[in-house]
């Protein structure tokens, strides 16, 4: 008899592992857009299997919410087909294999033996409420002050580019 | 509290939020049609039923008995699945609302809320993010180019507003501390309000609120002298039903998440004075469907008194206006915070 947050894990794993081959193997980009909406709904879900509620609501607002949509328009507007994609010659095709490839192995070579050697203090990690927002807030604004404010130049630094691209050319 | 009995009680309560959004929307297409008679000097419907109380019935029947229409060159499962996100995501954020103070009844403590989850707030915006999708799907799945600029129009409406929408709410959440709307309606016990204290981020609130709702002066997604119907031009059927029918879902949804904020939910002057739990519990929701309807009734009054916005207004107001007031709103709110704390 499983219990019932293995049988979530399974199920939102399918899920997830389904939508983001669908996102690959469909031909309509905007199907593919949706079905990455699809994935990000089941990953959203294991945060919350995490006990982590915080993180699942905004990454459904941030991802889903707000990055999908974007993506949705650009792909609308530009309506992308067969006639008007550019045409790859076989070499290209071949090297993004080969890179592909690569970057599994380099992955799963990081990824061995990760859930014994972590780089986050374990303390952290040991408190099953670290997800929920009063106690993540207080990780952030304290322990973490630093990369946490750093990461956000990093979003100053994107907006600022965006505007700077955006912008029509004066003279 | 046994499982069988907990999974009563919220199947019922579930049940009949439903029923209660669906019926409250239903009438309040034919409060909307009154109301714009009354605005304009005219009776409004009056032929169903005695002052016209079985139109909106009239109206579902005729939906749902017209001719159904799926253009030839649309993408078929999108154009379907459009209309019933809309409804989905519409019918979705009342979970999170405290219809009332907790009712006794058997022994049991009923909470008159779906879920109370530590994050209801965030809850509300995360649905309200996905809003969009019905709108764009639909509009897209058409193929046509009226129904997609109208599609764009709204979502990028929607977007830009969801923003100032978000920073006024923070100045509340600053104050109560907790993202969980039970808990913000309990601090606002008596009239002790949050519109006493953020009068400009409830301002701002309720302006993005009709951005949202898509509903005029902001209702540039359906304006028919540039975009034949907006996003929904090709729809016909029940399916044009939901799409409309999800506009006042949401209205009334978003006056009932406006009144549980801002206007203090179920709390009511002199409260205190009433001993018996269960009359309080009533009373409370007597409240705050009052309120609600206040909100409906403002929404309406609105849409029939305001003309509609120019595009590029409407986005320099977003852009330009309400997210820097709420901007000043969370630092004036921070500043207020920090001085009591002294």
């Amino acid at each position: 008899m499983y219990n019932i947050s293995e049988v979530a894990f399974y199920g939102l794993s399918t899920l997830a592992i389904f939508s983001a081959l669908m996102v690959v193997f469909s031909r309509n980009p905007v199907h593919s857009v949706l079905y990455l909406v699809v994935c990000f709904f089941a990953i959203s879900g294991h945060f919350l299997l995490l006990n982590a509620q915080f993180l699942f609501v905004v990454n459904i607002i941030v991802y889903a919410g707000a990055i999908m949509v974007l993506f949705l328009f650009t792909i609308m507007m530009l309506n992308l087909n067969r006639e008007s994609e550019p045409h790859k010659n076989i070499i290209l095709k071949l090297a993004a294999v080969v890179s592909g490839c690569l970057l599994l192995l380099v992955l799963v070579a990081a990824l061995k033996g990760a859930e014994t050697t972590t780089a986050m203090p374990i303390d952290a990690i040991k408190d099953p409420n670290i997800g929920l927002v009063k106690n993540l807030g207080k990780e952030l604004f304290t322990r973490f002050v630093l990369p946490f404010e750093i990461s956000s130049i990093l979003f100053i630094a994107a907006m600022v580019g965006t505007v700077m691209l955006g912008k029509k050319k004066l003279t | 509290m046994s499982t069988i009995f907990f999974l009563g009680y919220k199947t019922i309560l579930v049940t009949m939020v439903w029923g209660i959004s669906l019926l409250i929307a239903m009438y309040a297409t034919l409060m909307e049609r009154k109301l714009a008679g009354f605005l304009q000097d005219r009776l409004g419907p009056d032929r169903a039923g005695p002052f016209g109380i079985f139109q909106p019935l009239m109206d579902g029947g005729k939906l749902f008995f017209k001719e159904e229409i799926i253009p030839n060159d649309s993408n078929k499962f999108l154009f379907i699945l459009g209309p019933s996100l809309a409804m989905f995501t519409a019918c979705m954020t009342s979970a999170v609302i405290p219809w009332g103070p907790d009712l006794n009844l058997f022994g049991h403590t009923i909470p008159l809320q779906i879920a109370d989850i530590n994050i209801g707030v965030l809850f509300v915006f995360g649905v309200v993010s996905l809003g969009v999708y019905g709108v764009m799907i639909g509009g897209w799945a058409s193929n046509n180019k009226y129904s997609l600029l109208g599609a764009v129009r709204a979502s990028s409406q929607m977007i830009s507003y969801e923003l100032a929408m978000g920073l006024s709410l923070i100045a509340v959440l600053m104050m109560s501390q907790s993202l969980s709307v039970k808990e913000i309606v309990q601090q606002q016990h008596g009239i002790n309000w949050n519109v006493f204290y953020q009068p400009l981020g409830f301002l701002i609130f309720i302006i993005c609120a009709f951005a949202e709702t898509n509903r005029a002066p902001f209702d540039l997604p359906e304006c028919e002298a540039e975009l034949v119907g907006g996003y929904h031009t090709e729809y016909s059927s029940m399916k044009l039903g939901f799409y409309l029918f999800a506009e006042y879902i949401n209205m009334f949804v978003s006056s009932a998440f406006m009144a549980a904020v801002f206007f203090g939910g179920y709390n009511f002057p002199f409260m205190d004075k009433i001993a018996n739990g269960n009359l309080l519990a009533i009373l409370g929701v007597a409240v705050f469907f009052a309120k609600i309807f206040f909100f409906i009734f403002v929404f309406m009054w609105v849409r029939w008194t305001l003309p509609r916005f120019r595009y590029d207004q409407l986005m320099k107001l977003g852009w330009q206006i309400l997210i820097p007031l709420s901007v000043i709103n969370i630092l004036l709110t921070g500043g207020a915070i920090m001085l009591k704390n002294l």
